[in-house]
């Protein structure tokens, strides 16, 4: 009932605004953690919602990951002008539970973390290039701002705020049915800006280097995996790598539902945090 | 007999053509198949609201053999397109990506309607996607 409802209204909300959801079903991506479009937790080249040229597309996300040691939540919402450019925000809380307590914050003490980002499509098409190996590249900065000050300089962060910039190459090999995306972000985000930006250790931006790789079996269902490098700036808490392995499927244009198991890494002295990720989006 | 065999075998490699993995037009299912789906589509695109203005005005009997025509061709059938490039009949047309979208959507429909799997689709969608630049000129 509510899949209908949020569907009639995307389509009333579509027609009001004179947008038509111009693209193919499913070749908007999803949101990732951070509100831009893409993958889980890979930004892609692609520009989020189902806007062609002369259309605007949107998307929201709900995103809950469960670790062993904490709980990640992320809602957002991004906004794509005329398959060129992308507007994003995304609200993350990082709640740590029982490792709360371990750590001396508190049971259930809660790290926030604020993310505006911009995209801008430069050349190429995912989609439509089939007769060419060139993907389609986009450049984009994400504005990070976290809370918890004192926790964050207590534990060698450097700043509380931090700008990432990435750059996304994205290729649709219709084909074989499988899109591949590669992007290179340049970062101090400790876990993704949760942790602040620094530290002790690094306090320069770094290359790092994230990938998708999506099959899909029908017009509505993908399966694929991605890998995100980290920085580790922090002697308090080594940081490494996140992976997942996701199963995507696209209801119709106004609503998709992705599962996926989850490896964040080692988080803040807990130990390797491998769980499952779930995330409703809706848009047009 | 096994020289028999083996005389066959060399006359299948020879020519090259025995051993071939078959054209997508022959996979799609020849003649028949390819103009089932060309048929289908253009019920779709003759009746779809989307695509009203487009295919208003234009003859179906003179569409469609030319339509399977091209579609033969790209799928790599022995097939000779005799009409004028995607670009020269589609020009002033203004015809925008929503709209060559929906032209997508219909034929991946007229494509489940015969039972094409989905990935045999998503190769003949391959080689006509480019076309995208040549039609879409809004």
């Amino acid at each position: 009932m509510a899949l209908v409802l949020n569907t009639l209204c995307w389509t009333v909300c579509g027609s009001a605004l004179a947008q038509g959801s111009g693209r193919l079903l499913a070749t908007s991506g999803i949101s990732d953690v951070e509100g831009a479009g893409g993958g889980g937790l890979v930004p892609w080249a692609v520009v989020t919602g189902y806007g062609t040229d002369d259309q605007i597309g949107a998307n929201l996300h709900a995103t809950i990951a469960g670790e062993p040691d904490f709980l990640l939540t992320s809602l957002g919402a991004g906004i794509g002008f005329y398959d060129r450019i992308e507007l994003s925000y995304a609200h993350e809380w990082l709640d740590t539970g029982h490792a709360g307590a371990r750590l001396g914050l508190g049971q259930g003490y809660q790290f926030h973390l604020d993310v505006a980002g911009a995209k801008l499509k430069l050349f190429g098409d995912a989609v439509y290039d089939q007769d060419t190996l060139l993907p389609q590249i986009s450049i984009g900065t994400e504005f990070k701002a976290a809370d918890r000050h004192a926790v964050l300089d207590a534990i060698g962060a450097k700043s509380p705020d931090g700008v990432d910039f990435y750059a996304a190459a994205t290729k649709l090999f219709l084909s074989e049915s499988l899109l591949l995306d590669a992007t290179l972000r340049f970062t101090k985000a400790n876990q993704f800006g949760l942790l602040g930006f620094g530290g002790d250790r690094s306090d320069s931006y770094q290359p790092e280097f994230e990938a998708s790789a999506a099959l899909l079996l029908s017009r509505r269902l993908a399966v694929g995996a991605e890998v995100r490098t980290k920085p580790d700036n922090l002697g308090f808490a080594r940081e490494g790598p996140a992976f997942d392995a996701f199963v995507a499927y696209f209801i119709d244009k106004h609503v998709s539902a992705t599962l996926a198991f989850l490896a964040l890494g080692p988080v803040a002295r807990q130990g390797d945090q491998n769980g499952v990720y779930f995330s409703v989006q809706s848009g047009f | 007999m096994r020289i028999l065999l083996l005389v066959c075998f060399l006359a299948g490699a020879g020519t090259g053509r025995a051993w071939a993995e078959p054209t997508l037009y022959e996979q799609l299912g020849g003649h028949d198949g390819l103009w089932r789906i060309v048929d289908r589509a253009l019920t779709l695109y003759f009746t779809d609201p989307r695509l009203h203005d487009d295919f208003d005005n234009i003859n179906r009997d003179w569409l469609q053999p030319r339509f399977f025509a091209y579609f033969c061709k790209v799928a790599d059938g022995p097939c000779v397109y005799k009409g004028r490039s995607m670009a020269a009949s589609h020009k002033g047309l203004h015809i925008d990506q929503a709209r060559f979208n929906a032209v997508v959507e219909d034929l991946q429909r007229a494509m489940d309607d015969n039972f094409v799997p989905f990935r045999m689709q998503n190769r003949l969608l391959a080689r006509l996607a480019p076309m995208e630049r040549a039609i879409v000129t809004r």
